[in-house]
């Protein structure tokens, strides 16, 4: 654990004042914006694609690829996300609160190489402390003439705007962040032909990029390249950021170096399962990806493509740590009921199948399950995203009712049988379970029968 | 010519429009693809899932939604593998999930496209054991459409079309997830003039309208294809009747004129025909009274005193008004028996509020409603279209914002399509002449550019009455000035205008547009010259011009001095409630024949129903008449006129019956050159001048009207917006008028009492009085008013 700190550096060495301008320009700050000024958009591209800096939101694209992207019409926009709204992810929210001058650098990098004059900062509307903090540090940008017309004394404009956001979860999706920044309903818009970096923010080329993504870029240019993607030996570059936190005796975000694995994630940096339990499950990215248990994964490096081999995904560095008495029926059905409850309504299988697959689970968990139900819930899942595999064949517009069927694939994969215990035993007997009935009794058809089809080869 | 591309659809390769959605393709190429949110005529949205297809891609196969990929060249496409029928039989499980299943008593159920595609491809059974979503239903969202969101999914089809067809979103989705819903805002009902087209296009039993619900089941109507008869336009729709009972109307996709869509006006005006007081037999006054009599009594009555009059003053001591509600057969019988059987010169079926007859019939360069599409620049000088004309304010809106022509509107207040305007003037009624001439010299250089394009369509008209009819013939000659590219599209209200036009009724007009050197009296003159004893008798058909025009005095005092009037009507109007005879008339959709629209097209419409009692087609009317007068004419069906017609106008040369059947074409539209062209205006920049008063008038039309056909229409009747004065919130304070007030209007004609309405829509210093509203007409087109708040 050689590898120095890059975007937390500054708030770990200055736990005070590390959000103040002061502290800010006393550490090296604003001097790569200032650089970048000289720069061409072709330069700055070609740096941060060199960089392999990869984005920070969940998707893992290369940063400096997106940019290339970008549609030659303008005026083109710059759209920051921190609308960080994934259960378990907290890593945004500090970058925000401690350093919200190194995003705002971050983000005249950004708007230079994409030739953007008016940005905005989208931030989830129940982070009103670091909105305050940001918008703060905006006022104080444009005071010094490093935000409005001509900053740093140079002919170039740029306008950064901060919005909040009205508390949905699917505005983080881009397109559904574009809307409801223009002001729409927040529903993720079709893909193809509405990428952002073609047609975006009032249908011109927009970039959107997440908070951590752009924290990095000071550093890629104060550092070079070259030394930023040498920080790590495999594909992934740099540091990278997660939110730790479950059954684990030290939560929190932390900054790391590629090449660890799990289970010195978990054991190690986390301080191992509270009470010495045993570790049952984790989700390794975020509530939307498919969970991991130790039998199979604890010794998995932690990198982009060893998690996709694996079927997961680091998304956005959200690990959630479940030990041996938490009831996998009792967490998948939360996480289910977090994406039904966020489905934004727009597509068929999402608004009904998300729905559908909590009644399913709080049944089973509440002892109202039947044998075929997990057939059921697996082949409703099916619907939403064909063969449950990841990345995901989805039905839908956008990610999210696959992200909702992961739980159901991990109770499918690897907790069979304490479904099955749900079913015989009429409940859960994990402790915390409910003694009374929130399901109301079954109505309907009494067939046993859940699958229509042949039966499904076992994948 | 749009490039081909080529795409294999299930093993088989299809040449496709380059840029064609899939579904669309994949539909035209024999291969259905199953939807519910995709309509042709509105941008896919992708929403129900129901069109996934799969595509090979260079990454392997991907589903893709149908209705939002366009077509590529080399696109290989598998609309039925085992994964897309996976995908098809979900969506479908999910759709059904929450839906009520009330099929046996919902409108939709034997036409529903949910019923026909969960038989086709839905998994047969449903595997949800839980509680159904529940909400109250139906709920009322407007005073003809009622929406039960338990059996909604979700398509946005209705919030699409109101938003992106008719401009008046009023309607929305709220909440999100299972728990959006399709809704009103609050206290904003769905008072759209086009909410019926929801309904129509409502794949579920969600939207029903109040005149058809629990009418009928589908399965049981007799459905006949027709044109529309409350717009110029006639748009094409279809009748369903079942019982002798016409039950509702629906749009036709077509090209041509509507694109499948149809006004509220349209959709539901057809009630008239079962009103209670429908006369189903002769009424003859005697000693005051109307007494009902058999036929042959009121044929006898009436030719004997009609013989009576030719003989002792001739035949052109009668006048002969109407002919525009019926069909070119009545139209052409009735010129006939005007001018043959009667032998007067008199004959005139506009009212005294129409642009020139020529002018209407005859322009040489008349637009087609599809060059709309084509123009580069649209204008529209002339009635607010959404008020009158709502089938070419749906094209015109479309052609300004999908098509993004230029849109100029020039009119005295807001109208339907000054969102989608480029250019919106507005000017003070009675100001047409002055703007007209301050453009004409440069003054208004953005208009003038405007103009200045390869292709303009110039849609004339009425703007306000106190412009007159003059104005809209030199907007159209300025328009032609400036652009060698221009075709017009001059407007007229009343349903057949330009089909009695084109067989003759009109003073200066014989049939088939020819020209007669030493023209009649037209409407206004004939009630004038009745009031002075010139003319002693008035045959009335299908008119009510105390009813239908905007200064109905000389009307009033024409039809009380005359010695003998014989009106042909479905109903007792104002104008005939002192006649001496009345003769009951067929409606349509119970009598066959053709009619011409206002870009000239002739289309059929076609009986479904008989007539109620007694009542007849006016050209049977007119040819018993005629024989009791002993001049039969010798037409013995509708068929019949039409050939002699096409044998007569050289316009309708071959436009006979058959051609003209629905399953082929779009109608036919009839040539100008057949017969007298119209192609020089000079163009006149002198006219009536802004008054310079403290209120101008504005007297103008909406689409629900005091019409005889609106107020016998039980769901349309109350929505008429009564007798109101339309005020600016700016103008109200000076008058000491609130919303509601009653204020009292007076004219240099009249006075009444209207109900103060604040509109901002109505600029400062105007007052805008719908004329077609009960009381209105007392105040005539004068456009100087004074106003006082009686409370």
């Amino acid at each position: 654990m050689s590898t120095p700190l890059i975007v937390t550096k500054r708030m770990v060495d200055h736990p005070s004042d590390s959000h103040t301008l002061e502290r800010y320009e006393e550490t090296g700050g604003y001097v790569e914006a200032k650089r970048a000024l000289g720069l061409t958009r072709d330069e700055l591209v070609e740096e941060v694609k060199a960089s392999g800096l990869l984005g920070r939101g969940g998707a893992a694209f290369s940063a400096g690829l997106k940019w290339s992207f970008l549609a030659p019409a303008r005026p083109s926009y710059l759209v920051i996300n921190g609308d960080e709204s994934e259960p378990g992810t907290f890593k945004d929210r500090q970058l925000l609160e401690r350093d919200p001058h190194q995003m705002i650098e971050g983000i005249i990098i950004t708007a230079i190489a994409n030739e953007v004059h008016h940005a905005f900062v989208y931030i989830r509307g129940e982070y009103p402390k670091p909105a305050r903090r940001v918008q703060t540090a905006v006022d104080e940008a444009y005071a010094n003439g490093y935000l409005g017309k001509g900053i740093f004394g140079s002919d170039y404009d740029l306008e950064l705007t901060v919005h909040l956001g009205g508390g949905a979860y699917i505005c983080g999706e881009e397109t559904a962040l574009i809307n409801s920044l223009e002001g729409q309903r927040g529903e993720p818009r079709l893909k193809p032909p509405y990428f952002p970096a073609a047609k975006g923010l009032y249908m011109m080329p927009t970039i959107v990029n997440n908070v951590e993504t752009v924290s990095n870029l000071p550093h890629i240019l104060a550092m070079g390249s070259d030394d930023y993607a040498s920080l790590s030996d495999n594909a992934d570059t740099g540091t990278f950021m997660m939110s730790l936190s479950g059954h684990v005796n030290r939560p929190g975000n932390y900054e790391l170096p590629h090449g660890i694995t799990w289970r010195d994630l978990i054991y190690d940096i986390g301080g191992g399962i509270t009470g010495d339990k045993e570790l049952k499950a984790w989700i390794p990215g975020g509530a939307s990806a498919p969970w991991f248990v130790p039998e199979e994964h604890l010794d998995l490096e932690i990198s982009k493509d060893a998690t996709a081999a694996a079927g997961s995904m680091l998304g956005s560095g959200a690990v959630i740590v479940m030990d041996e008495d938490t009831c996998m029926v009792r967490a998948a059905e939360r996480v289910v009921r977090f994406f039904a409850h966020e489905s934004c309504g727009q597509c068929t299988p999402c608004r009904e199948g998300t729905t559908w697959l909590e009644m399913i689970l709080r049944r089973i968990e509440e002892g109202q399950g039947r044998a075929v139900d997990l057939d059921l819930a697996v082949d409703v899942s099916d619907g939403i995203s064909i063969g449950l595999g990841w990345p995901p064949k989805m039905t839908t517009i956008c990610p999210l009712g696959p992200s909702a069927v992961s739980p159901i694939k991990a109770l499918k994969d690897y907790f069979i049988d304490e479904v099955d215990r749900h079913v015989a035993e009429g409940g859960c007997w994990f402790p915390g379970a409910k003694k009374t009935l929130n399901t109301p009794v079954l109505v309907g058809s009494p067939t046993t029968r859940a699958s229509r089809s042949a039966p499904r080869a076992e994948s | 010519m749009t490039d081909l591309v080529h795409v294999t659809i299930n093993g088989t390769q299809h040449e496709v429009p380059a840029g064609e959605l899939l579904i669309k393709a994949a539909q035209d190429n024999g291969t259905y693809i199953p939807r519910f949110c995709w309509h042709e005529r509105m941008n896919p949205v992708g929403m129900c899932r129901m069109c996934l297809v799969e595509i090979e891609t260079p990454r392997g196969p991907m589903m893709v939604t149908a209705c939002t990929n366009p077509v590529s060249d080399g696109m290989v496409v598998d609309t039925e593998n085992a994964e897309v029928k996976k995908a098809q039989e979900a969506i479908l499980e999910f759709l059904l999930a929450n839906h009520p299943l009330d099929c046996p008593v919902c409108d939709k159920g034997g036409e529903c496209p949910l019923q026909d595609q969960a038989m086709a491809y839905g998994p047969g059974e449903s595997r949800f054991v839980e509680i159904k979503r529940h909400y109250e239903k139906p709920i009322p969202i407007s005073d003809l459409v009622l929406l039960d969101r338990e059996r909604c999914i979700l398509c946005a089809r209705c919030t699409r079309f109101s938003d992106e067809i008719s401009g008046d979103p009023l309607i929305e989705f709220k909440d999100r997830g299972n728990a959006t819903e399709v809704n009103t805002f609050p206290e904003l009902p769905f008072s759209s003039y086009f909410s019926g087209n929801t309904v129509q296009i409502c794949p579920v039993g969600a939207l029903t309208a109040k005149p058809y619900r629990f009418r009928a089941r589908p399965w049981d109507l007799q459905k006949v294809e027709s044109s529309g008869m409350f717009d110029t336009a006639h748009p094409r729709l279809e009748i369903h009747a079942s019982q002798n009972e016409i039950l509702r109307y629906t749009g036709v996709d077509n090209d041509a004129t509507n694109h499948g869509w149809l006004s509220d006006k349209d959709r539901f005006g057809f009630e008239y025909l079962r009103a209670p007081d429908r006369l189903t037999k002769p009424l003859v006054r005697r000693d005051g009274e109307f007494v009902e009599v058999e036929w042959p009594e009121a044929l006898d009555i009436a030719a004997g005193r009609l013989e009576l009059i030719i003989d002792e003053d001739g035949g052109s001591a009668i006048g002969v008004i109407g002919g525009a509600n019926g069909t070119n057969e009545d139209a052409y019988a009735l010129s006939r028996f005007a001018r043959d059987v009667i032998g007067t010169p008199h004959v005139d079926s506009r009212m005294d509020d129409a642009l020139a007859s020529h002018f209407l019939a005859a322009t040489v360069d008349r637009a087609l409603i599809s060059d709309i599409d084509e123009a580069d620049t649209i204008v529209v000088w002339g009635p607010d279209l959404k008020e009158e004309h709502p089938t070419l304010y749906l094209r015109v809106r479309r052609a300004a914002q999908e098509l993004g022509k230029t849109l100029v509107v020039v009119h005295p207040r807001a109208t339907g399509l000054d969102d989608r305007a480029t250019i919106k003037a507005t000017y003070r009624p009675g100001g047409g002449f002055e703007l007209l001439d301050e453009i004409a010299e440069g003054d208004h250089p953005e208009i003038s550019e405007a103009l200045s394009v390869d292709k303009v369509v110039a849609i004339v008209g009425i703007a306000s009455h106190a412009d007159g009819p003059q104005l809209a013939e030199s907007v159209a000659a300025l328009v032609r000035q400036k652009s060698s590219g221009t075709k017009i599209l001059p407007l007229n209200g009343r349903a057949n205008t330009f089909g009695a036009l084109d067989m003759g009724l009109a003073p200066d007009l014989g049939p088939g547009r020819l020209n007669i050197e030493s023209p009649g009296m037209s409407t206004a003159e004939m009630m004038e010259a009745l009031d002075s004893g010139e003319l002693r008798a008035l045959v009335m058909v299908g008119a009510d011009p105390i009813g239908n025009i905007p200064d109905p005095r000389s009307a009033i005092n024409g039809l009380d001095a005359a010695e003998y009037v014989i009106s042909i009507d479905l109903f007792v109007n104002e104008s005939n409630l002192n006649a001496d005879l009345i003769l009951p008339a067929s409606g349509f959709g119970e009598k066959e024949g053709t009619v011409t629209n206002v870009e000239g097209r002739v289309q059929k419409v076609n009986v479904v129903r008989p007539s109620p009692g007694a009542a007849r087609d006016d050209w049977e009317i007119l040819e018993d008449l005629s024989r009791h007068m002993g001049k039969g004419m010798g037409f013995s069906s509708s068929e019949t006129i039409a050939k002699q017609i096409s044998e007569t106008a050289p316009a309708y040369s071959g436009v006979t019956h058959d051609l003209l059947e629905w399953d082929e074409r779009d109608g036919v539209v009839v040539p100008i050159d057949g017969g007298q062209s119209f192609d020089h205006i000079p163009v006149a920049l002198e006219g009536p001048k802004a008054p310079g008063a403290q209120f101008t008038l504005h007297s103008a039309r909406v689409l629900y009207d005091d019409g005889v056909r609106v107020r016998h229409c039980a769901s349309l009747a109350p929505l008429a917006r009564g007798p109101v004065v339309q005020v600016n919130p700016q103008d109200a304070p000076g008058l000491g008028a609130q919303d509601g007030s009653s204020v009292k209007v007076t004219t240099g004609h009249g006075t009444g009492e209207f109900t103060a309405v604040l509109d901002p829509d109505t600029p400062s210093g105007v007052v805008f009085i719908p004329f077609d509203q009960p009381g209105a007409r007392s105040l005539g087109t004068d456009p100087v008013v004074r106003l006082k708040v009686v409370n």
